[in-house]
């Protein structure tokens, strides 16, 4: 047994309302760059719905992920290292960028500036890529909403399978839809696809907690990663020429913030935390031969953070103290072993993905409810999750390679909680055999409920800090994100940076501004040539920090701030965050 | 023969002058600009010609790069000893090369046709990359020229008698100005289109040619690293340093 720990994120299905306050955020903070307009490491996709890049979870298509070979080892889908060597020249499964979508802005300019006419002017959608106009056809979560519509619901790869399955599964006539949201972010895998596709090495995952990161000094641009993951999670920065991934904000992490996207959920239905894992066993894990068994396998490789001896050998492997006691607090490790009712994404990708899922109950609720039944009472409840086959079937092939068992098992535990709180809430008599029927006493449900529900901040979110050794260095650990147009951005600013180019100076911290970047991009703001409407940027990507030309009156220099007497100092270190002065 | 001042410029300088600039250059964009080291792939806009090109080019190229250095390193006298007579050791290198000077042609027209053609990718080059198209083209019409006209015209000329032995002298240091002299104009435009090639290569983004990921087929598949490698990764800042 070798423990190594593993950050890991629940979601619960439930609660998402689909706002789209984790993308935009997270765009915000990390992809509201040239070269990445059309990235979304956090995306929120409707369900059935084709999902973000189109259709990702197709396989066939794609070529992410692991396979079982004949041998019973695990292989790459898209050919193993020679196979990547070979079609090195030209990536025979990249997506195209209309698999994502062709990323725009509008012509604003003409909004004000414009002759005087009869008709009113209008803001052209242009292309972000070639300054041309063009017409948007689709976006990231183009199908919002419109999830089991029979246009778009017919596309997903899933109720496509269904269906292939059996003629009526997946009805998607108007009575019978249903729809969830699936907000989506990288899985920081157990066993990352991604990292194995990688052929410069540049892609790893870190020992301590196990994100996985892109090196942006080692990527040369071969995306494989890209094929790779079957996520479609790793994505390539057409302007760097380097991939770049979901970071699990690991300057946040590390400094004890929840990433991005949980701290500004509006249904606060992401819980962060650690697993403990054995890192031995994630090999013959993940091989299993049946893609079923996957779930129960990727649960059996998480440790128990209570078990002494799991303790001990976390010691063993130099795992601090307060990351074990962060460990046994786990909320993520709780709703996925304690309770079991986080699943996994996609297990059968094979990468042991470390997002978990609670799946959304309130589709077999809708239906109860529209057909006139109680929707909260456990026996209507029970019986309708077993009777009813969508949506159990549907999530089965969402979470558990298309075993029901579990879904079945994870919605009765959800129902069983929402019976049994409706009879405390109501002041009634509890009935301990709701509980009892799902295999839990009434202590377990209420703490259950109590985390699902009502949890606060700290509970939701126990993420321990980088190691207390090298707490000197914790000012956000940069690890060569920093580039001009690269992840981190903090690039050099608009006055020139270090003598030799981006790596010859100190490194500015990570995650302290967009500011520069912005800064730079909104000065280009004249839509006068194309050179300049390529780096356009979206107006709603202004956080309000930069200035754009026009705006305010033109900055004044340290010299004439003084010369007029009520400056502040410019400050003497080149290096503090927001660079006011630089 | 004599040699003019010229030639000791353009053979026995010029050469040097190139490898202090591909190494001096290649080290520094290396140690400074890693984050530019990258193939800065446009297949994410354009794919169907990119997937005949690319592969055409680059293979092509590396046969003929195999041809060079054969026909660069390994003397004649070598390969007459084990038997490869002179006239089957052209016709090998006339086809072989000549298929493999094709392809790569023919494999880059069609990657500056997409260039040109396909909006976003005609928007993503830099004229950096156009100055490195120029030569790169240049250099492979020039080569497969001399391949060519050298055969055609029955001149038979034999870079093995003029070009390899000068460029292997370049080597101890000594270079054999007067043969490279003595080769045909065809060779000296090659040669010089060659070496402005390689002097502009570590400025442009053909380096990416030199961090090939050979080293992929021994690594094990999944790479940890540790944060931010150690304590010593990173200068420690004023007031945080190690006691
Ligand atoms: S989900 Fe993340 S860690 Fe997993 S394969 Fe994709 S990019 Fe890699
Ligand atoms: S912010 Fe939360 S509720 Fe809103 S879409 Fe994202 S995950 Fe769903």
């Amino acid at each position: 047994m070798r423990v190594m720990a593993q950050i890991g994120m629940v979601m619960n299905l439930d609660k998402c309302i689909g706002c789209h306050t984790c993308s935009v955020t997270c765009k915000q903070a990390w992809t509201n760059r040239g070269g990445v307009e059309y990235v979304w490491f956090n995306n929120v996709e409707t369900r059935p719905g084709q999902g973000y890049p189109r259709r990702y979870a197709d396989q066939e298509r794609w070529r992410g992920g692991w396979v079982r070979n004949r041998r019973g080892r695990l292989q790459l889908r898209a050919g193993g290292r020679w196979r990547k060597l070979a079609t090195i020249f030209a990536n025979p499964v990249l997506p195209h960028i209309s698999d994502y979508y062709e990323p725009w802005t509008y012509d604003y300019e003409t909004l004000t500036e414009a002759p005087l006419g009869d008709d009113f002017p209008v803001a052209q959608p242009r292309s972000l890529l070639t300054g041309e106009p063009m017409q948007v056809e689709w976006s990231a979560n183009w199908d919002d909403d419109l999830g089991g519509g029979p246009e778009v619901g017919a596309q997903d790869p899933v109720v496509e399978k269904l269906r292939r399955e059996s003629e009526d599964a997946v009805k998607l006539d108007y009575e019978r839809a249903f729809m969830f949201f699936l907000p989506r972010i990288c899985e920081h895998c157990l066993n990352p696809s991604c990292v194995a596709s990688c052929p410069s090495g540049a892609m790893y995952k870190r020992a301590e907690d196990g994100i996985v990161l892109v090196d942006q000094d080692q990527c040369r641009g071969w995306r494989m990663c890209v094929t790779g993951c079957p996520y479609k999670k790793v994505y390539f920065n057409h302007r760097t020429g380097k991939a770049e991934k979901c970071t699990f904000c690991y300057p946040r992490v590390e400094v004890g913030l929840p990433t991005v996207c949980s701290e500004t959920c509006v249904g606060r239905l992401r819980y962060i935390g650690l697993f403990l894992y054995d890192v031995d066993r994630v090999g013959e894990a993940a091989a299993v031969p049946d893609e079923q068994d996957l779930y129960e396998a990727q649960l059996d490789i998480l440790l128990d953070p209570a078990d002494p001896d799991v303790v001990r050998a976390a010691r063993r492997e130099g795992i601090p103290e307060d990351w074990i006691a962060a460990a046994q607090r786990s909320p993520v490790y709780k709703l996925a072993k304690e309770y079991r009712v986080a699943l996994p994404l996609h297990p059968e990708f094979r990468t042991m993905p470390m997002v978990w899922y609670v799946p959304p109950l309130s589709p077999v609720v809708d239906r109860l409810t529209e057909t006139g039944h109680d929707g909260e009472s456990a026996a209507n409840l029970f019986g309708a999750v077993d009777a009813l086959r969508i949506p159990v079937e549907y999530l089965a092939e969402l979470f558990t390679a298309g075993d029901p068992e579990p879904v079945r098992d994870v919605l009765n535990t959800l129902a069983a909680m929402r019976a049994f709180m409706r009879d405390v809430t109501l002041g009634r008599e509890v009935d301990e055999s709701i509980p009892a029927a799902v295999g839990m006493d009434g202590a377990q449900i209420m703490e259950m409920y109590r985390l699902l529900a009502i949890a606060k901040y700290d509970e939701r979110y126990v993420i321990p800090t980088a190691y207390e050794g090298e707490a000197h260095q914790l000012e956000e650990l940069a690890c060569s994100l920093d580039f001009e147009g690269g992840p981190g951005m903090g690039g050099e600013g608009p006055d020139g940076g270090p003598p030799f180019g981006e790596a010859s100076g100190r490194p500015v911290p990570v995650s302290v501004e967009t500011f520069h970047a912005l800064a730079d991009r909104q000065t280009a703001d004249d839509f006068g040539d194309t050179e300049s409407r390529r780096g356009r940027v979206n107006l709603l990507n202004w956080d309000g920090r930069g200035r754009p030309e026009g705006l305010f009156p033109p900055r004044r220099t340290a010299a004439e701030r003084a010369r007029d007497g009520n400056g502040s100092p410019p400050p003497d270190d080149g290096d503090g965050p927001a660079g006011d002065a630089r | 023969m004599t040699t003019n001042w010229i030639d000791v410029l353009l053979w026995g300088v010029l050469p040097y002058v190139m490898v202090v600039v591909l190494v001096g250059g290649t080290i520094w964009r290396y140690r400074y600009d890693r984050f530019g080291w990258t193939t800065r792939s446009s297949e994410l806009h354009e794919s169907r010609l990119l997937r005949i090109g690319s592969p055409l080019f680059h293979f092509g190229l590396l046969v003929v790069i195999v041809g060079h250095v054969i026909g660069l390193v390994i003397p004649a006298s070598w390969t007459a000893a084990v038997g490869v007579t002179q006239e089957a050791y052209h016709v090998q290198a006339l086809v072989l090369g000549g298929i493999a000077g094709f392809s790569t042609l023919a494999g880059i027209a069609i990657l500056i046709y997409r260039r040109r053609t396909t909006g976003p990718v005609f928007s993503a080059t830099t004229r950096n990359d156009k100055v490195m198209y120029v030569v790169l083209v240049a250099a492979i019409v020039a080569g497969l020229a001399t391949t060519l006209l050298g055969a055609a015209g029955g001149e038979g000329h034999d870079y093995r008698a003029s070009v390899s032995p000068w460029f292997r002298s370049l080597f101890v240091l000594q270079p054999d100005i007067a043969s490279m002299a003595a080769a045909s104009t065809g060779f000296h435009v090659h040669t010089l289109i060659g070496m402005a090639l390689f002097v502009i290569w570590p400025f442009t983004r053909l380096v990416h040619a030199f961090t090939a990921p050979l080293q992929y087929l021994f690594r094990p598949y999944i790479v940890y690293r540790s944060r931010a490698g150690g304590p010593a990764a990173r200068p420690a800042r004023r007031g945080w340093e190690r006691v």
